[in-house]
């Protein structure tokens, strides 16, 4: 009680607050990206999924199928980088939805709610995050690509054109990852969910093997599939790969059309759904 | 509108109430977890929210600090709308939630930076403002060490540092010591108590009755979502009956004459031989003043004469029917959880 009184007596006007600006928003998403960017450092093994485990894809299927699987005029080798590639582009989703979900379920979700930022600042900041991510991985491949004889054949313009179609793809799938990073409700599941999706849906594709020999319903889906659009795009402005055949999808022979019409798309579709769920999520 | 503006102007025309609860109700489904709750918190005191596990605190304090919308009623913080205002809401006010709410795979000093830079610090005041709340909290040695390494406690005391980092005027804790070891408890006391010298409005949530007595300048008691009772610790204890006057009689042979003559001033007395003690109920000080004025001018020599209230423990017995849990002092490092007899009673309810 005494002491009570004594804080009484000497109590004091409020200490004065330090004389600060709300952050803007590019200094909320930059701070988020360096706190993913630090999750990085202290646990590099986050990074397997786009360094070790496409390589060894890469290695794989270079030296396993490389020899039964021919495609005329070209080297598998090289028909399969545009393949890989996407296929590691379109794990953003997954990088995206993993993170997220961590936040989401853990109190720091509530502590960043509490801060007089946007809210929205966490979405971006994740997004931009995989978005890096998952160019690492590009990049490892790249390396990984030359060092074992793939080569750019049609000049820089084109080069940076199918780089950034995959960028493109890359930021429809990341509307993908928020949605179900969003929706459910731990890494676990979300994990599960992925796995048993988009992981199929890679290979149901022109990535690892010509349409050519699949039962024609198959082949007719695995056309349609917005990565083999991609990867046809990479195919042919890298001069990797032969342009579609005459019997080819409609989608195939307008790759890089097709690429930017689907990424549209799932934007428009997604992103609505995603920002709800969001929204939804961290609202009580 | 920066947060120095909303300081000394901004408090005077709330009429000096840093907090306010109008009327806050909160359903989740047909289950009404905050059922009309109201207080007022007024600049530079602490109030306590003391209630079991599952009353309705943590709801409470997320409407307040805009984590929660209230079903109905209001709130304001700092004179700003907890639902209108929210963006200066959370200018004005620091959070440390039940859960933890650092980022685990940070150091200490980074989690610092990481909210410095989400309040827009400068990127120096940062820096200082980290070293000199790693000091204050005992943490200057860990800074550099990830919270996955830390102990419960100072994981903890991390938390509590991170919400300072913008030196906010008024400051909620949700259960801020529920499973810190007893001597990290009082550390952390202590720095409460320091932050409400230097003019900090705390409200704080807790489970314990002597936190409360402690530390707040009033305490509102909820249960089941509504406050059962408020005020002082003092008026609490009130409250829930009366004072007892205690005296010790320094020789056995004496407590037969001590008996008498406290008899003849006050109606009922009860002796416990053993102790050579007598006690007898009273309305205050004044009757035990009068009792020792008696006393003085006899020839029976007294060990000890005392006033005894009754404790929080028994006013929250009779208020709610109850015991309130006890401090988790053997138990550290964990969060507590809640003991089976609490849990029952919810879900009766
Ligand atoms: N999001 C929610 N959905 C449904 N019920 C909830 C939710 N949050 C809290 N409750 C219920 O509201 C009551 C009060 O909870 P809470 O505010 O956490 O109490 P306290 O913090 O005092 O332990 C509890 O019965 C709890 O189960
Ligand atoms: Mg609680």
């Amino acid at each position: 009680m005494t002491d009570s009184a004594v804080q009484q007596a000497t109590r004091v006007a409020p200490a004065a607050p330090h004389d600060f600006q709300p952050p803007g928003f590019v200094r909320q998403v930059t701070t988020m990206v360096w706190r993913s960017l630090k999750h990085i450092k202290r646990q590099p093994e986050m990074l397997t999924d786009v360094t070790i485990q496409p390589v060894m894809f890469v290695l794989l299927f270079a030296f396993v199928f490389g020899g039964s699987i021919v495609i005329p005029g070209f080297i598998y080798r090289e028909w399969l980088m545009p393949g890989i590639m996407a296929q590691t582009m379109a794990f953003s989703a997954f990088i995206v939805a993993i993170g997220l979900n961590m936040d989401l379920g853990k109190g720091i979700i509530d502590r960043f709610r509490s801060l007089p930022i946007s809210r929205g600042s966490v979405l971006v900041g994740r997004s931009i995050y995989s978005i890096i991510h998952s160019s690492i991985g590009i990049f490892v491949m790249s390396v990984t690509g030359l060092a074992i004889g793939w080569r750019i054949h049609n000049g820089v313009g084109k080069a940076l054109l199918a780089f950034g179609l995959l960028l493109l793809f890359g930021f429809a799938m990341i509307w993908v990852g928020i949605l179900v990073g969003s929706s459910m409700r731990s890494p676990e599941a979300v994990n599960g969910l992925m796995f048993t999706t988009i992981f199929p849906i890679t290979f149901l594709a022109n990535t690892f093997a010509p349409t050519v020999g699949m039962a024609s319903w198959l082949r007719t889906l695995a056309e349609w599939n917005p990565i083999s659009a991609l990867v046809q795009a990479m195919r042919e402005l890298w001069g990797n790969g032969p342009a579609a055949l005459p019997d080819a999808a409609l989608p195939l022979h307008y790759p890089v059309l097709t690429t930017v019409l689907w990424s549209v798309a799932i934007t428009a579709v997604v992103a609505p759904l995603a920002v709800r769920a969001f929204i939804r999520r961290t609202t009580d | 509108m920066t947060l120095t503006s909303t300081a000394p102007s901004g408090r005077a025309r709330s009429s000096g109430a840093a907090i306010e609860a109008e009327h806050l109700v909160k359903r989740f489904g047909d289950m009404t977890a905050v059922d009309d709750v109201s207080f007022t918190v007024p600049q530079g005191t602490v109030l306590g929210l003391l209630g079991p596990n599952g009353a309705g605190k943590t709801t409470t304090v997320r409407m307040m600090t805009t984590l929660s919308e209230p079903t109905s009623g209001t709130a304001r913080v700092a004179g700003h709308d907890v639902v209108r205002e929210p963006e200066a809401v959370r200018r004005s006010m620091g959070l440390t939630g039940q859960a933890a709410t650092v980022d685990e795979l940070l150091t200490g000093r980074e989690n610092l930076r990481l909210m410095g830079s989400l309040y827009g610090l400068p990127k120096a005041a940062i820096r200082q403002l980290s070293d000199e709340l790693l000091e204050r909290f005992s943490l200057t040695d860990a800074g550099d060490k990830v919270i996955k390494d830390y102990s419960g406690g100072m994981r903890r005391r991390l938390d509590l540092a991170v919400s300072l980092i913008a030196t906010p005027p008024v400051l909620f804790l949700d259960e801020p010591t529920t499973g810190l070891d007893p001597r990290s408890r009082v550390e952390l006391w202590e720095v409460l108590r320091s932050l409400v010298r230097d003019g900090t409005t705390l409200l704080l949530t807790t489970q314990y009755l002597e936190e409360a007595d402690q530390l707040a300048d009033r305490i509102v008691v909820i249960d089941h979502g509504r406050i059962i009772a408020q005020g002082t610790p003092l008026e609490l204890k009130d409250q829930s009956g009366k004072a007892a006057i205690v005296l010790t009689v320094s020789h056995a042979d004496q407590l037969e004459a001590a008996r008498a003559l406290l008899a003849s001033h006050v109606p009922e007395v009860h002796v416990d031989v053993a102790a050579r003690q007598l006690t007898a109920p009273a309305d205050g000080l004044s009757d035990m003043t009068r009792v020792a004025t008696v006393f003085e001018r006899s020839e029976i020599v007294l060990d000890d004469l005392g006033l005894q209230r009754p404790s929080l423990d028994d006013v929250f017995l009779s208020l709610t029917g109850h015991r309130a849990e006890p401090p988790a002092g053997a138990t550290a490092d964990t969060t507590s959880s809640p003991s089976p007899s609490t849990q029952s009673e919810e879900s009766q309810s």
